[in-house]
């Protein structure tokens, strides 16, 4: 019997409904009694020098309250990237200043130089036209190729920056030589080129920004469309305007999806802030789409060499990575980690490969800034690895199966440490291949493709096995790695008096489901009915401390913070039952909701001892605090480690080049489950993202970086006509063995795991169609590449 | 500024609008109703759907002055009368058709449209009426079994083939 | 968007009278003029509602020829088409999406000549009539390249005219982003030959392919063209498909028009 609440019950979303009925309240659904309007004047051209900006136009307009440029904001600090990276010759990475306004020069499409505040947006928007119209730009040559902009010198996106290179990093560098004996010596190597796509996050909300002053107390508010509320008040405070961290509050209300594009700060959010400082009055700024594209921050963008070294068997001997990883314009706050420690560590993959070596160049470019998207860096690694060794596996001609089974890690190895240096400590790799292949009738699959090929078509299959380090983690190791906040979550417990419960996190739901999960956990632990735990999250004024919802740490930092705060609430629990039951504390055992004495009858209950701790009569007051609460911070061991294997089966229109996906199969290991029908819809939905990346999604600038994708009638979104119905199991469950859940997050496997499976399988159907020249192609696998592969 | 009047969810209404104002800022800005949300400028994501006279149309890429005179439904309008979720938001709750929720009210809509016109519809037919609704967290399959489900259908055998 | 002067006519006289303004633009399902005000490329100051005006609603069916009301929206197409005509109707039934197609009309597609709407390639590949406030314009005459008609300034569109065919298809390959034809191509048979307008694929807007008509005329089959394309030159070249790759949808989406002419 599937259970009914609690953890491992499939509790249906209380959120649902009042995002059903109309209800929810997202940033721009607020009003807010004198608010006036922001309009950003954005650059139109990829690259310039700001000649002069002619405001007094714009001023004058109706309805016009304020206008400023980067020459009000060049005094105050820059929006900072999160970690420092140094590069293989031990200097430090290249930071330029990112300000609120750009300033002297801009760096691409879209970048904002200037911003219009009036009365209503319609004013707004006429003085921005205006202004832009009265602004003198002397257009620059633009960077956008990266081997170009390396070899450049003399046209820089930022003037301090020689070769427009951020960093030059090797992991790990000391590995360098031995890896290339092992691949110089090896009996076979497979190269391949290839190009991780571009990407345009789309969270279906588009950003948006209220800031409020009041000038009784001098305290700041923020409404603004966040993953991490907290962090962003830091950076606002402390990096940006300088405003003391405790008079400004950030709430991220109802968030319409994030992907990463919402985790970071943008200079819109300080912008409205030290406008409504200014006027006195709430300031409130909504993106439109063709905004979003040019001015959130973008994922991916990667061209990669990747080598793989083998015997002539299939065995791994070792990989070799360079990889050009695109910026863009500015620093955005993780943009320098993505590419690095979220990428390179991940270049094992799953298998007992000796030798790893990753070189990654990061590169400026007068494009926007491109950062973490659901799966930031691990998509990047999996489906270079996965790519590559489904080709060396046709060079060989090895079964990719049986190829992956004998590499594997098994699990009598673990914990293991890979060349790339993550410690891996449980899984089971066999266990998910296995499961996926049934799942899909492997041995089916031939009978499928003479059906297929009956009516015309071309059918193939892909393989993917993949893993990621999520629940990032733990706050020694990534300050080791340079970065320069901490990576734990916090908690708080408020038991009430009537005994409901009310829970602050610091993980930050943006569709993820927190408000219905959080409180099966809470349920289960207290005996308590989920539906008398309320989650509290979103509001730096209410939480204790977070750091968001980002690499599927949720449930495996937060969740467990909050777990860890229930573990304080039944021991202080027990303290009170003890008093109460005149019994020793030791002898108080907490089950089902009942602190009993054990081997007697004699028993209270969670609320009658929540009623004591705010009605202390009959109390242990001389050693013991009345009241009910209790926060924890919780600091993870090690990165949690999800992995699993995906299959796609797709069709191929020859003719067309038109590719259909006609199943995707995934098995995947999330250690424990803590609602089954979450994490389907976190898969469903991961894969779906994965297979707008593959199929569809494609962001191109022109060579002068005009963004020839701004909008959705060039910018492909998967539609509900372009995936199947997925398959999707996670019975196959090592529990992470470092945090008392024993779980590892869901959130970012689907956009992992499916790009390789999605190329494998079209690749696989055009060499099993005969046309065997095809040994790749690029992301998106557009119907025009296909056909443009078939027929080159 | 003229004055338009329309009926919205059953009840009568009036508001000054200007030439431009579209319909999607007049039921949001004028009328309150921040249920139907704006998710692009090119008439395609489907975020604002609406039914104007009983059609589902993009209320982003109608005038408000275009449609004075008529009946509007907003998915402020879809609950049953004593507020329980109607049928078709029951289905999606029941099979997690939504996640952040910001697309799902032009969801609801189109799927409204789309059981009026067609009371059993196929996985196909469901797909393809909810093309001009772009969802960014589900992947679409709970959309589409919700949709099945609310129709009568067995939606967990039909995914599950 | 710039403000402008919003009226609703309820006759084509009416109607015809607002748009003599300066400035003036007539707005039908507004599907394609909307989304161009938003990005201020259009800024009419007087914008003329023709949806209020009934005489412009309509589908009418009479012996062998389908007219259709310039204020009917794809959907009342679909609909209402689907007998006389079913590759009309499917190519209004294909067009946008179910809430796009329920404001979108015949009318405003026409005015508007985008190089990949499908309606062209309907009108023109079954050779109908645009009637006018002024005129009755053939198929032919009409569609002057891309963006670009044989309408005055003012001028209304009424009606259209579709002589009904023996047997027609069309057949579209959507552009992956705005779902508006990469390439679509309608087949027309008549007593009187064969007609293959072709949208999406050409700089010029909707054109026929003549090479084809005859080969098809001769013989209506797949076989007729198989290996045949019209040259790339003058194809249009985007990030969805090159002008090579046009090209040879034109030929291939032909032959499926072909063999799926009914």
């Amino acid at each position: 019997m599937p259970k009914d609440h609690g953890i491992g019950a499939s509790t249906k979303r209380r959120e649902d409904v009042r995002f059903l009925t109309g209800k929810g309240v997202y940033t721009d659904d607020m009003r807010i009694y004198g608010q006036t309007y922001a309009v950003f004047v954005r650059s139109q051209v990829a690259h310039g020098r700001i000649k002069s900006i002619n405001t007094g136009n714009a001023a004058a307009m109706p309805g016009v309250l304020a206008v400023f440029t980067g020459e009000d904001f060049k005094d105050v600090g820059g929006n900072p990237a999160g970690w420092l990276i140094k590069s293989r010759n031990g200097e430090p990475m290249r930071e330029p200043k990112r300000p609120v306004l750009a300033h002297g020069k801009v760096r691409h499409v879209g970048d904002a130089y200037a911003a219009v505040i009036a009365e209503t947006y319609a004013q707004a928007k006429d003085a921005a036209q205006q202004l832009a119209d009265d602004t003198d730009i002397e257009e620059l040559p633009a960077i956008i190729d990266m081997a170009a902009a390396l070899a450049n010198s003399s046209n820089r996106v930022h003037d301090e920056i020689p070769d427009n290179q951020c960093y030059d990093w090797g992991w790990i560098e000391d590995n360098r030589a031995a890896v290339d004996a092992a691949i110089k010596a090896a009996p076979h190597v497979t190269t391949l080129e290839l190009v991780n796509n571009r990407l345009v996050p789309n969270a279906m909300e588009p950003r948006a920004s209220i800031g409020e002053y009041f000038p009784g107390t001098g305290d700041y508010k923020l409404t603004t469309t966040s993953q991490n509320p907290h962090l962003t008040r830091l950076l606002v405070a402390a990096f940006v305007l300088g405003i003391p961290e405790n008079k400004l509050t950030v709430v991220a209300p109802d968030v319409g999806g994030g992907f990463g594009s919402k985790i970071y700060h943008y200079g819109e959010e300080a912008l409205v802030l030290a406008a409504a400082k200014k006027l006195g009055r709430p300031v409130r700024w909504t993106a439109e789409r063709s905004e979003s594209f040019l001015s959130d921050a973008h994922g991916r963008d990667h061209v990669t060499k990747i080598e793989l070294a083998t015997d002539l068997e299939g065995n791994f001997i070792a990989f070799r990575t360079e990889t050009m990883a695109n910026v863009g314009a500015y620093l955005s706050n993780f943009a320098t980690v993505t590419p690095t420690f979220l990428h390179g560590t991940l270049m094992a993959g799953p298998y007992k490969v000796p030798h790893v070596y990753v070189n990654v160049k990061t590169v400026f470019t007068n494009t926007a800034p491109v950062d973490a998207y659901r799966g930031a860096g691990r998509p990047e690694a999996t489906y270079s690895l996965e790519r590559v060794v489904d080709k060396m596996c046709r060079e060989l001609n090895l079964d990719p199966f049986e190829v992956r089974r004998k590499n594997f890690i098994t699990t009598d190895m673990f914990p293991y440490t890979t060349p790339v240096a993550l410690a891996y400590d449980t899984g089971n790799y066999h266990a998910t291949l296995d499961k996926v292949m049934e799942m899909a009738d492997v041995a089916g699959f031939e009978k499928r493709r003479a059906e297929s090929a009956k009516r015309g078509k071309l059918r193939g299959l892909g393989l993917s096995t993949w893993i990621e380090a999520c629940g990032i983690a733990p706050s020694h190791l990534v300050g080791i790695l340079g970065a320069r906040v901490g990576l734990y979550d916090a908690a708080t417990v408020r038991v009430n008096a009537t005994g409901n419960i009310s829970v602050m996190v610091g993980a930050h739901s943006h569709g993820q489901g927190h408000e219905t999960v959080f409180p099966q956990i809470v349920a289960s632990k207290l005996g308590v009915p989920e539906s008398s735990v309320e989650i509290v999250h979103g509001d730096t004024s209410k939480i204790p401390f977070g750091m968001g919802s980002y690499g599927s740490r949720s449930l495996a930092v937060c969740g467990v913070a909050m777990d860890k705060a229930l573990d304080k609430i039944v021991a202080k629990g027990k303290k009170i039952a003890a008093h109460m039951l005149e019994a020793a504390e030791g002898d108080i055992t907490f089950e089902d909701g009942k602190f009993s004495v054990a081997g007697t009858d004699k028993a209270k209950t969670f609320g009658e001892i929540a009623f004591s701790a705010y009605v202390p009569h009959n109390y242990p007051l001389e050693t013991l605090e009345p009241g009910l609460e209790e926060t924890a911070f919780y600091d993870p061991a090690n990165f949690t480690y999800p992995a699993g294997a995906y299959i796609c089966e797709a069709e191929v229109d020859a003719d067309t080049g038109k590719v259909d996906i006609l199943a995707f199969y995934c098995a995947d290991d999330f250690g424990n489950i803590m609602n089954p029908m979450i994490v389907e819809g976190q898969v469903h939905g991961g894969v779906g993202q994965g297979i707008g990346q593959a199929l569809v999604e494609n962001t191109t600038y022109d060579s002068n970086g005009q963004l020839l994708s701004g909008s959705y009638m060039d910018y492909a979104m998967p539609r509900a006509t372009d995936v199947p119905f997925y398959n999707v199991d996670y019975s196959c469950q090592t529990p992470c063995t470092h945090n008392p859940l024993g779980v590892k997050g869901c959130g970012e496997a689907g956009a992992i795991g499916s790009p390789p499976a999605v190329v494998n399988a079209v690749i696989d159907a055009l060499q099993r169609g005969g046309h065997t020249h095809v040994t790749h192609i690029d992301m998106p696998v557009s119907p025009s590449r296909v056909w443009t592969a078939i027929n080159g | 500024m003229t004055k338009v009047s329309m009926t919205v969810n059953g009840k009568a209404v009036s508001g000054e609008v200007e030439g431009r104002t579209l319909l999607s800022a007049f039921l949001r800005e004028g009328l309150g109703l921040t249920g139907t949300h704006v998710g692009c400028d090119t008439s395609q994501c489907g975020a604002c759907v609406v039914h104007v006279d009983g059609k589902a149309v993009k209320s982003c890429t109608v005038f408000a002055a275009d449609v004075a005179g008529s009946s509007v439904k907003t998915i402020e309008g879809m609950a049953n009368p004593d507020g329980s979720l109607g049928v078709i938001q029951q289905a999606f709750q029941d099979h997690h058709g939504l996640q952040c929720g910001f697309c799902t009210p032009g969801m609801v809509m189109s799927s409204a449209a789309l059981l009026a016109e067609n009371p059993k519809p196929s996985e196909q037919e469901i797909r393809e009426y909810l093309e001009g609704n772009i969802c960014r967290c589900t992947g679409y399959h709970n959309i589409v079994k919700a949709v099945l489900a609310a129709s009568g259908q067995d939606a967990n055998a039909i995914a599950a083939e | 968007m710039h403000n402008f002067d919003f009226l609703k006519p309820a006759s084509v006289a009416e109607a015809a009278k607002a748009l003599s303004a300066d400035g003036a633009q007539a707005l039908s399902g507004g599907q394609t003029l909307m989304p161009t005000m938003k990005q201020r490329l259009a800024a009419p100051t007087v914008l003329v509602s023709l949806t209020g005006i009934a005489e412009l609603k309509g589908v009418k069916v009479d012996g062998r020829t389908i007219t259709i009301g310039a204020a009917t929206t794809h959907a009342t197409v679909a609909a209402e088409a689907a007998a006389a005509y079913p590759a009309l109707a499917k190519l209004a039934g294909g067009i946008g999406d179910p809430a796009v197609r329920n404001r979108g009309t015949i009318g405003g597609s026409l005015a508007n000549n985008d190089p990949s709407a499908c309606y062209p390639a309907g009108v023109l590949g079954s050779g109908a009539t645009i009637v006018t406030d002024r005129r009755r314009i053939a198929a032919d005459d009409y569609f002057q390249g891309m963006f670009t008609t044989a309408l005055d300034e003012g001028e209304i569109i009424t009606e259209v005219q579709f002589p009904i065919p023996q047997r027609a298809a069309y057949v579209k390959f959507e552009q992956p982003a705005s779902r508006f034809s990469l390439v679509a191509v309608f087949v027309a048979q008549f007593a009187s030959g064969v007609r293959v307008a072709v949208t999406g694929a050409s700089e010029n807007g909707v054109f026929r392919w003549t090479e084809a008509e005859q080969a098809l005329s001769a013989q209506f089959s797949a076989a007729a063209i198989d290996g045949m394309a019209p040259p790339a030159h003058g194809m249009i070249g985007d990030l969805h498909g090159s002008p090579d790759y046009r090209a040879h949808l034109v030929g291939v989406l032909t032959k499926r028009a072909v063999q799926a002419a009914h």
